[in-house]
């Protein structure tokens, strides 16, 4: 395909940006938005580890929307708005110097349009910041040279830091809404995290046993209360499913109002991207060579999921899906072929959900999302028809969807969910 | 005793229920609010207190405006739907389905087979206040309206995803004289529409319905156009008598479970209540009066001087404009002084008004004063033109242009924001550079304040003046009108006053024209002499919050709200021959006796079945409008044909042989990528031994057909349209539907993937999901990639195992396909070079128009080729000229296959004189939102015009037209110039 691409006549539309040297690593700040609080935490520790200046943005607020609305075309997705007007409203805090500042997104790859939020922000940026370059992290061979610097053992450390993001997430959720002293969970929360960046750093983290338990053990020590509390699962489009921006602060609403919001491991996302590669083999002969390693990788990350399962199981905590499992849940309800997007991964895990208990569901995503047409609400119908009592509200985020509309609509879901509770004591 | 109260707070009205210790309903009430929700509610816990006295009572709020309301009280709130399944179960136990229509909700609870609850999306709009707005329009009570809709005698086919698209497919009737009656039906029956393609989603409606909430109840055509469309009997559609307050019924029966207390107690919690907060307020207007008298004095000076016109002697120029909303006339002397003016709402009938005020100025005239030329322009301008006979007709566009020349030879940048569109042109040596114009669903302009100060009790002006000088305007959003309006009612909620809404919502327009339609990002890229015109300007509140927030002064001109006529007037001046000494203009004589009737008919001219309005006047003349292509005005049609889009969707109709199928028959739907892969299939399926079906032709009758089965109503219109053709090709009994997902698309070397983009993927498990009818062995849907042949033929000999289709004959099949959509391929190319090449000998412009290979269908581009080669253009389409063209590097990821030719076409058009690039988009495609920037970056860098036209299911060409004209003249004008 190169050959010929290079052989025809070309013009050239595209525009000159900054590119990140590898000098920049010293001199520059890298902004990061807020998109996984959970992981965050560890995944920003690694990498301010490997030398980079990395900060995660948390400014939020209209004036943030309203420069996603400003330099973005408006029918783009959510997700893109958000992310480009942190840093844009960052940018113009003052708090750092344009000169000396990067901007950092990851970027997933394939056929859904949010490929294109490098280009997109570079273009937002333009007007304003020409300086400031943009970086991808990502794993699909986008944007060669103008990535992150990142040796495989620096890999697998992000790996085990999503491992215990996960495991850190889940734990909280099923602790917090039971807590008796408010504040324990929180407390062990922020214990754990530090607890895994001094294991980070002195490279204990490759003991996943141990760091494992260590964190089940701090959680399981918080004094709680079981008293049944209506679980509300959260899957849909991965930015407006983790950050709290994107989806008005979704967990908090939850356990406001009294549940416990059940968030799939965002492992499983990373192994679902995985899996496609090995998929587009299987099914149209593609890149079989690559694949294999691909097989390799998936090999390593399940032992590990597996492992994790085990042990939460042992200590009572409600485990990850097993990702072999959710495929078959896939397989159920939608082809494995449909890999845009969050694709298969959402109606699976709306079914390991509803299997394991978790009836409520929000499916969270952008107004507009086009792989959600088919996946997301599309699926709804398919998804009841395997588990009849799943109680699904689709919610549209977008920069003026009001948040009275959608609270509204996930409290029509609850409401429905508590009679249900209840009727079951 | 101890009461229940239920209140429901709505988005417009209060309800309170009552209910005595046996839980019999003693009270109901069923008040609007105006958005002053607390004191409703205190006033009728008033009277609730004077019936029943003080006593002990349970309360439970409920509502969407009850929820803030209850939060600060500390009173207990249930869900509306959950209050609403409360009074069902116990009222009306044998209900199958439950609608509810609401203010701004439209709610569906299925209570039989599986318990289910839905409320309207985010974008579907509100249905109450969807309905009050159409009122507005038309100019009558809700109650009139709905009276007149029971005389209807047709039904139009009018949008109903969204209050904002059904509005701009009635305004063209309205103006074309289709009488209100047929209209407030056609309106009833898009709310209908609305709600069961928008909140059934694949559930049928059927059994007992109960129709509960305020429009349901109070009007009679609602209810009919439900019953017709649902196909209830009288026994099935159950109309409560307490349908209006049904909600608060429900949140009662919730009180029942709550603490009583003292009625005083209810009451002195909702006054300590307080205002509330987490709205987002913006700065005032204006900080002092100095500063409003400051800035009065400095707009005062773009004012144009009069001449009194019963003293003047001389010739004079008449502009009209005869608006979508509003109809506006001027008279001018030749040095550019009014004689005469008129602003006025049409009121539906703008043919009437401008001939009644040409009566007019004919008395005032006397016969001292000639008018020797005359030009009308707008939505009515052929109409007007022909019915009044009038000498000039522009489009436009080019006429608000004109104007603001006048105002300003130095403009580069006008901004016109009229009743339902917003106009923006940026101005290069003098000639118009680029035009936008609002997408049909960010037309959130002027009518919208209108209709909202009516709701508020106000006249317009009064609104917007208690904007002027609201100290805390509160930040509504900038998108269209129903985002707005949930927006309007959070801030209601948390208690912003009328003024700060007003103010609000002046800074909502202007931020909704400049990131929404024009899209800048910085102010500086407006320009620096801004013009603003049209009459929501006019609204000193608007003006001020589009100074402050571009920050440049601007120059409006007192005639703001005229521009148009006054254009139209300069046109008239500027155009008329010395020779020319009085115009065409119909006399006074012929004035007196002027009428005409109006009948509207389907012309069967040719199988797009326009709806044809015929206006005849008393002399006998016929005005035909609403067609779209000579045929229906009974023309003769053209002898050459160049419009590759008709040849193409000719050409894959006839692709199907008419032999036997000697193993069956398999339907293909023609829409998404079939309309590419046609040619590919249909040469598989008859070499392994089927006959092919096609599934009929899209219309708007095939997509209410699979209405039904749409799970997510904001997807493009061509996906839609697909359950419409899967159910035809199921009531053909065809053997099997076949619709391949393909991740991949062929692979045409020019991008650095070759997707598809995932709708057009994955349609296929949307569709088996969400159409009961469909199942494993009447759906096949393999998954391929066609680029590779192993592994393509692998999938389809299992996808047809039950055939046992040797493998050899499966690969011999699929190469035949490519053989056949290559030979297509190229034949498309070949008529695209015949028509260039006859265009280029006649001297005709060529139009690219770059969509995708779907967009052939005439129901998906509503027969916008027949329009441009009515205009006298050639049409060619992406796929024709892009191998022609470079490859082009694009600062996007390019990586899929249909859009990867766009940018191509788009350098192909930049090569070329005389051609220019219209790029057509579907409403909701995501992909296109990337894709536009970049045409547009590529055609501006060469100097070429960009032009995009919106499509949806919105079948009217109105606005296409105006926008395809605008870009001719503005070529023209360039062309001149240069």
């Amino acid at each position: 395909m190169k050959k010929t691409f290079e052989t025809k006549p070309t013009v050239d539309f595209s525009d000159d940006y900054p590119v990140f040297t590898p000098g920049m690593k010293a001199t520059h700040t890298i902004l990061i938005p807020d998109m996984l609080p959970w992981h965050f935490d560890l995944l920003v520790h690694v990498m301010r580890g490997m030398g980079y200046k990395v900060e995660v943005l948390h400014n939020e607020g209209r004036a943030v929307i309203d420069e996603g609305l400003k330099h973005v075309h408006n029918d783009t997705c959510y997700p893109a708005l958000c992310v480009i007007g942190q840093y844009i409203d960052a940018l113009k805090s003052g708090k750092y110097d344009p000169a000396r500042t990067a901007v950092l997104i990851t970027q997933s790859g394939g056929g859904c349009r949010a490929s294109n939020y490098i280009p997109l922000i570079r273009k937002a940026l333009r007007a304003e910041f020409p300086q400031v370059p943009v970086m991808s992290l990502n794993f699909s061979g986008l944007e060669k040279g103008n990535g992150l610097q990142i040796a495989l053992t620096d890999l697998i450390k992000l790996a085990y830091a999503i491992y215990y993001g996960d495991l850190i997430m889940s734990c909280y959720n099923q602790t917090k809404p039971y807590e008796i002293t408010e504040g324990s969970a929180a407390a062990a929360r922020v214990s754990c995290v530090e607890e895994m960046k001094r294991a980070l750093d002195s490279g204990t983290y490759r003991r996943l046993g141990t760091c494992a338990e260590r964190i089940l053990r701090t959680f399981a020590a918080v004094p709680v209360q079981r008293t049944p509390k209506v679980r509300v699962g959260i899957v849909g489009e991965i930015y407006v499913k983790y950050s709290p921006l994107g989806n008005s602060h979704l967990e908090d609403f939850l356990l406001a109002e009294g549940c416990e919001p059940v968030v799939p491991a965002l492992m499983d996302f990373i192994l679902y991207c995985v899996v496609n590669n090995i998929n587009d083999a299987k099914l149209y002969g593609k890149n079989r060579k690559a694949a294999l390693v691909y097989r390799a990788v998936y090999a390593w990350m399940y032992a590990k999921q597996k492992k994790l399962i085990r042990l939460m199981k042992k200590y009572s905590f409600e485990p990850f899906h097993d990702f072999e499992h959710l495929r078959r849940c896939a397989d159920s309800v939608i082809h494995q072929g449909v890999k845009m997007g969050e694709g298969w991964l959402i109606p699976a895990e709306m079914a390991a959900l509803a299997e394991t208990g978790t009836e409520n569901i929000v499916c969270a995503q952008p107004f507009g999302c086009l792989p959600n047409h088919i996946a997301g609400k599309g699926a709804v119908r398919a998804v009841k028809a395997l588990h009849p009592d799943e109680n699904i509200v689709p919610v549209d985020y977008d920069p003026s969807a009001t948040k009275v509309n959608q609270e509204n609509r996930i409290k029509l879901m609850l409401a429905t969910a508590r009679e249900r509770l209840k009727g079951k004591q | 005793m101890i009461y229940d109260l239920g209140i429901d707070v709505g988005s417009t009205t209060v309800k309170v229920t009552v209910l005595d210790e046996a839980l019999q309903i003693v009270y109901t009430s069923y008040e609007r609010h105006f958005a002053r929700v607390r004191e409703t509610v205190l006033a009728q816990l008033a009277v609730v207190e004077e019936k029943f006295g003080a006593g002990e009572y349970r309360v439970s709020v409920t509502g969407s405006a009850g929820l803030g309301i209850a939060q600060r009280a500390g009173l207990p709130f249930v869900q509306e739907v959950q209050a609403a399944f409360g009074a069902i179960r116990r009222f009306y136990p044998a209900a199958d389905v439950a609608i509810e229509l609401g203010g701004e909700d439209a709610k569906i609870i299925f209570l039989t087979g599986g318990t289910e609850q839905r409320m309207n999306g985010s974008c579907a709009g509100g249905t109450g206040a969807f309905i009050d707005q159409m009122a507005t329009l038309l100019d009558l009570s809700v109650q009139e309206m709905d009276a007149l809709s029971l005389q209807a005698e047709r039904v139009y086919p009018i949008a109903s995803r969204c209050g904002v698209f059904a509005k701009s497919d009635i305004q063209p009737l309205l103006n074309q004289g289709v009488g209100k009656a047929d209209i407030a039906a056609s309106i009833f029956r898009a709310v209908v529409d609305q709600t069961v393609s928008g909140l059934a989603q694949g559930r049928r409606i059927k059994g007992n319905v109960l129709f509960l909430g305020g429009p349901l109840y109070f009007l009679k055509g609602l209810r009919r156009a439900f019953c017709e469309t649902l196909g209830l009997d009288e026994e099935h559609a159950v109309f409560p008598e307490t349908a209006p307050c049904f909600m608060s019924i429900g949140a009662a029966l919730y009180a029942a479970e709550e603490k009583p207390e003292p009625l005083s107690g209810i009451r002195a919690r909702l006054l300590a209540a307080g205002e509330g907060e987490g709205i987002t307020v913006g700065e005032p207007l204006f900080s002092s009066q100095q500063e409003y008298s400051d800035f009065i004095a400095r707009h005062i000076r773009s004012d144009l001087s009069f001449e009194n016109i019963l003293t003047y002697r001389g010739e004079a120029y008449l502009g009209i404009d005869s608006g979508s909303t509003t109809t506006k006339l001027m008279l001018i002397t030749p040095d550019c002084k009014i004689l005469y003016s008129h602003y006025q709402t049409n009121n539906g009938q703008p043919l009437d008004i401008v001939a009644d005020k040409i009566r007019e100025i004919y008395r005032l005239l006397g016969d001292r004063i000639v008018i020797r030329g005359a030009c009308v322009t707008g939505y009515g301008e052929e109409m007007m033109r022909a019915a009044l006979k009038i000498d000039f007709g522009v489009v436009e566009t080019m006429a608000h242009f004109k104007a603001a020349l006048y105002f300003n030879p130095d403009v580069d940048f006008i901004i016109d924001i009229g009743g339902q569109d917003i106009k923006c042109f940026k101005v290069k040596n003098r000639a118009i550079d680029s035009i936008m114009l609002n997408e049909a669903c960010s037309s959130g302009c002027g009518s919208f304040i209108q209709t909202f100060a009516k709701a508020m009790n106000m006249e317009i002006e009064e609104f917007s003046r208690l904007g002027l000088f609201a100290k805390h305007p509160v930040e509504l959003g900038s998108r269209c009108t129903v985002f707005m309006n949930s927006s309007v009612k959070q801030a209601q909620k948390e208690g912003a006053g009328i003024e700060d809404i007003s103010a609000g919502l002046s800074s909502s327009i202007v931020k909704n024209a400049i990131y929404k339609v024009i899209r800048a990002r910085t102010p500086d890229e407006l320009g620096r002499h801004i013009v603003v015109q049209g009459g929501t300007f006019l609204n000193d509140a608007v003006l001020r919050s589009f100074e402050k927030e571009t920050g440049r002064e601007v120059v409006r001109p007192a005639i703001a709200g005229l521009m148009g006529a006054f254009g139209a007037a300069l046109y008239a001046k500027e155009n008329t021959l010395p020779e020319t000494l009085i115009s065409t203009l119909v006399t006074e004589k012929e004035l007196e006796r002027f009428s005409y009737s109006s009948r509207s008919v389907t012309c069967k001219g040719c199988t797009s079945r326009c709806s044809v309005n015929i206006l005849t006047f008393a002399d006998g003349r016929r005005f035909i409008s609403g067609n779209k292509c000579e045929r229906g005005a009974g023309l003769p049609r053209p002898k050459e044909r160049a419009d590759i889009y008709t040849y193409k969707y000719e050409k894959l109709l006839a692709m199907p042989s008419q032999g036997q199928g000697r193993r069956g028959t398999v339907g293909l739907p023609l829409q998404l990528v079939m309309f590419e892969q046609l040619p590919l299939w249909t040469a598989f399926f008859e070499t392994c031994g089927f006959r092919v079906v096609l599934s009929d032709r899209s219309s708007r009758e095939l997509y209410f057909l699979g209405q039904h089965t749409v799970a997510s109503d904001t997807a493009c219109y061509p996906a839609k349209l697909m359950h419409g053709h899967i159910e035809s090709l199921l009531n053909k009994g065809v053997d099997f539907i076949f619709y391949p997902c393909e991740s991949y698309n062929l692979d045409e070397h020019d991008s650095v993937n070759h997707y598809n983009c995932p709708v057009v993927a994955y349609y296929a498990e949307l569709l088996r999901a969400n159409n009961e009818r469909l199942n494993e062995d009447n759906f096949i849907t393999p998954y391929l990639d066609p680029n590779d042949e192993r592994t393509t033929v692998r999938a389809l000999t299992r996808a047809l195992r039950r055939y046992k289709l040797p493998a050899f004959l499966v690969r011999k099949a699929y190469r035949a396909g490519l053989e056949r959509m290559k030979a297509y391929h190229e034949d498309v190319v070949r008529e695209g070079r015949r028509i260039l090449f006859d265009a280029e000998k006649a001297g005709k412009h060529v139009v690219v128009l770059a969509g995708r290979p779907y967009h052939a269908d005439p129901e998906i581009n509503h027969g916008i080729t027949k329009l441009l080669n009515s205009l006298g253009v050639a049409v060619l389409s992406e796929d024709a000229v892009f191998e022609e063209a470079p490859l082009v590097k694009v600062n996007v990821l390019n990586q899929w296959t249909y859009h990867a030719r766009l940018y191509r076409a788009a350098e192909f058009v930049s090569e070329r004189e005389n051609m220019s690039l219209v790029q057509l988009v579907s409403f909701g495609c995501g992909i296109d939102a990337i894709t536009t920037d970049e045409v547009r970056a590529i055609l501006e860098r060469r100097g070429k015009l960009y032009t995009q036209i919106k499509i949806d299911e919105i079948n009217n060409l109105g606005v296409v037209k105006i926008r395809l004209r605008s870009m001719l003249a503005a070529i023209e004008e360039l062309q001149r110039k240069s």
